[in-house]
């Protein structure tokens, strides 16, 4: 597949593929740092930079374009750091503050540059929104060894890093310089930045940064796993970004790779386990699907209760109008009761069977221990504590319950002057 | 006498003196502190001398400056004047002396690293650069989650734990530094009643070795319960001793001015600590 690439389209893979490992990395701290947009301000503060670098050098040749957008780059971080340690100015303002003043002389260079006899044609003008075809030989050598300092520091300083990350003051009161270390690691974000400038251009890169490492937060509960996969991430979004642009006609690089990476974070805030948004509404719908048939249960208990037969069913309008339910959503809450055999239905009626009967006489124990709980210790009147016992029913665990009933004294009857249910009566008994 | 002797009495008179001078060493000297954050002033003054291998509480009203006075012994904020000694030296050189706990809303609790990871943080000191932590520093930081009794959730992630389990991890991580003198910021505060016994114990057993404590403490009914000896800040240093004799009725008045409910009940609950306490000394007596 590579071999049948052009000579550009392998260069623009190769540099894809670094930007999007490297950005993956760094971005995982920049995201727990919650310092996404610090890099949105470099990359924006790296322009002036470029610009210098060209009008005194006068060609465009990558190590001093280089250089001068990692000086910029460097100064505007720096500046951001000083700002919110010396002046009342807080963070995200200080970096809206460096971002556009930074971008404004970017942009004035920039337009001066353009208006010069061979300013058109110094292409500097790619570097805003990124053109990953100009990129030569050259550039990837440059990119490759600013790549490999970075995942070296990263890996020489990654505790020190974590813990950076984490609890700062922690790592300050064991005696390490810990604003050495974050002036480190924002030095590195800079240089990361720098190398995916030409590539994704200043508008973008901040997605390269934060993007894969949002994605991969989603699938893991520890920074090690983290890092990687965000840099996994990051790197096939490079190289589905570039390929895809290889085979489309007049597809841009760097924004399909921030597209790609964001399919990927989309389908990650969905679908990933535990914090998916989509499996967190599932189990809610569990949940409430069993309160809805719990109620049910508790009400066709306490009808038996009050009449003594449990055999006789329960008609469906009769059902329907003491709880002041539609026929469809009786059918919903008896649904699961149907389901796990606590309830069976004959025509148009319900009765309970002697599981159902068993389970039942629980949830109206838990309940009626914890009215009597309520009203006793927190002394709340007696009409004022059903509803609660409503919604404490459904989470109460057995033992619990038990535990309260002994620091209550065994009471006999809730408040109402109701039973309280012995502990568990074996169902095979309760069914004669 | 031969001269042997001689030496030999001298040389240990010497010992002597020094472990005297020792025992007078204090944990923690605060001398003349005045910490401002920009133009406000946030502790006035402050001279302080407390002993080593005891329960300490430091306590007064909110923005008293009780937090500051912990991060300035750690270096964490500069002060404008004065300085602080930790047994008898300069904070930097007795660094590995000295075990932190912050308090818990100071860090991200959904940061991806569980609690063994956490518990670790604390040796990164002994660490040191570029190396890895070791199979060895992980059964250290075990060994501490097994003393706040966190043992068998030591591979949770750290959002997983509640509020009271993410206090012993921090507790952990301190036991983890292995310190001579901890400082620890509110380690009681929004924790449920088992770990607020089970820190206690921790901290009575930490006081037991020889080790001193010095906690930042909210609740005044706990107090003389807990601790051995107070520091009331109000910006300025109110008082500071031993909790029999320094945690009066008069000095709370002047810590807290006129906040009555707190006093009432704080008052209320210290003299039915005395009465229990003179009860209990009464039935011993007989």
């Amino acid at each position: 597949m590579i071999l049948e690439l052009s000579f550009t389209a392998r260069n623009v893979l190769i540099g894809a593929t670094l930007l999007g490992a490297l950005g993956g990395t760094l971005g995982s701290f920049a995201l727990l740092r919650r310092q996404s947009l610090l890099g949105d301000a470099l990359a924006h503060a790296a322009l002036p930079g470029v610009c210098l670098a060209y009008l005194v050098t006068g060609a465009k040749s990558p190590l001093p374009l280089f250089t001068g957008a990692l000086l910029a780059g460097l100064l505007g971080a720096m500046l951001i750091l000083a700002t919110v340690r010396w002046s009342r100015i807080k963070e995200d303002s200080a970096i809206g503050i460096v971002l556009s003043v930074f971008f404004g002389i970017g942009i004035v260079l920039l337009t001066y540059i353009q208006k010069l006899p061979a300013g058109n044609q110094s292409g500097l003008d790619k570097f805003l929104f990124g053109q990953a075809a100009t990129l030569v030989t050259e550039d990837l050598q440059v990119m490759a060894a600013l790549g490999a300092v970075v995942v070296l520091f990263i890996a020489l300083f990654y505790k020190e890093f974590k813990l950076l990350s984490f609890d700062p003051a922690f790592g300050s009161s064991l005696g390490l310089p810990m604003r050495r270390l974050e002036i480190l690691l924002t030095l590195l974000l800079v240089v990361v930045v720098v190398v995916g400038l030409q590539t994704v251009g200043v508008v973008l890169i901040v997605a390269t940064l934060i993007t894969p490492a949002a994605a991969a937060r989603q699938w893991t509960d520890r920074l090690g796993a983290m890092v990687l996969l965000s840099a996994a991430i990051g790197a096939a979004a490079g190289v589905a970004g570039s390929l895809a642009s290889a085979s489309v006609p007049k597809l841009p690089t760097g924004p399909v790779i921030v597209l790609v990476s964001s399919c990927v974070l989309i389908v990650s805030l969905l679908l990933a386990p535990s914090r998916g948004i989509l499996w967190a509404r599932l189990r809610e719908k569990q949940v409430a699907e069993r309160i809805r048939g719990e109620n049910l249960l508790k009400d066709l208990y306490l009808q038996g209760e009050r009449t003594e037969s449990w055999d006789k069913p329960l008609t469906w309008p009769y059902l329907m109008g003491i709880r002041g339910q539609s026929s469809r959503d009786l059918a919903r809450s008896a649904r699961p009761l149907l389901g796990r055999g606590l309830a069976e239905r004959t025509d148009d009626a319900l009765r309970l069977t002697a599981d159902g009967r068993a389970k039942g006489q629980q949830l109206v124990r838990k309940h009626r221990i914890w009215e009597v709980y309520l009203s006793r210790r927190l002394e709340l009147p007696s009409d004022h504590v059903h509803r609660d016992a409503e919604a404490m029913e459904h989470t109460l665990s057995e033992a619990a319950v038990s535990d309260l009933e002994q620091a209550l004294g065994f009471p006999k009857v809730d408040p109402h002057g109701s039973p309280i249910p012995p502990r568990r009566v074996d169902p095979l008994r309760t069914s004669a | 006498m031969p001269i042997s002797q001689i030496v030999n009495l001298a040389a240990r008179e010497e010992e002597e003196a020094q472990a005297q001078a020792e025992a007078q060493t204090p944990a923690i000297e605060v001398h003349d502190l005045t910490v401002a954050y920009r133009t406000q002033p946030v502790l006035w003054d402050v001279d302080l001398a407390l002993p080593e291998g005891k329960l300490i509480a430091i306590v007064g009203p909110n923005g008293a400056g009780k937090s500051t006075l912990l991060k300035a012994i750690l270096g964490l904020v500069t002060p404008v004047t004065g300085w602080v000694q930790i047994f008898g030296e300069t904070y930097a050189k007795r660094r590995s002396w000295v075990g932190y706990v912050p308090q818990r809303e100071s860090v991200d609790w959904d940061f991806p690293t569980s609690a063994l990871d956490v518990v670790t943080m604390g040796l990164y000191g002994q660490i040191g650069w570029f190396r890895r932590p070791s199979k060895h520093h992980r059964e250290t930081a075990l060994d501490c989650l097994e003393k706040v009794g966190m043992r068998d959730l030591a591979h949770r992630q750290i959002s997983q734990l509640s509020g009271g389990q993410q206090q012993r991890v921090f507790l952990a991580r301190a036991l983890a530094q292995d310190a001579k003198l901890y400082l620890m910021d509110e380690p009681f505060a929004g924790v449920d009643a088992t770990t607020e016994r089970a820190i206690l114990t921790l901290l009575k057993e930490l006081r037991n070795t020889g080790r001193t404590v010095v906690a930042v403490h909210h609740d005044l009914q706990t107090v003389a319960e807990y601790f051995d000896y107070v520091v009331l800040l109000n910006m300025r240093l109110v008082a500071s001793g031993p909790v029999s004799t320094t945690f009066t009725a008069d000095i709370l008045q002047r810590t807290y001015g006129g906040r009555l409910t707190v006093l009432t009940q704080a008052t209320e609950a210290l003299l039915q600590q005395r009465s229990l306490e003179s009860a209990r000394e009464e039935g011993e007596g007989e």
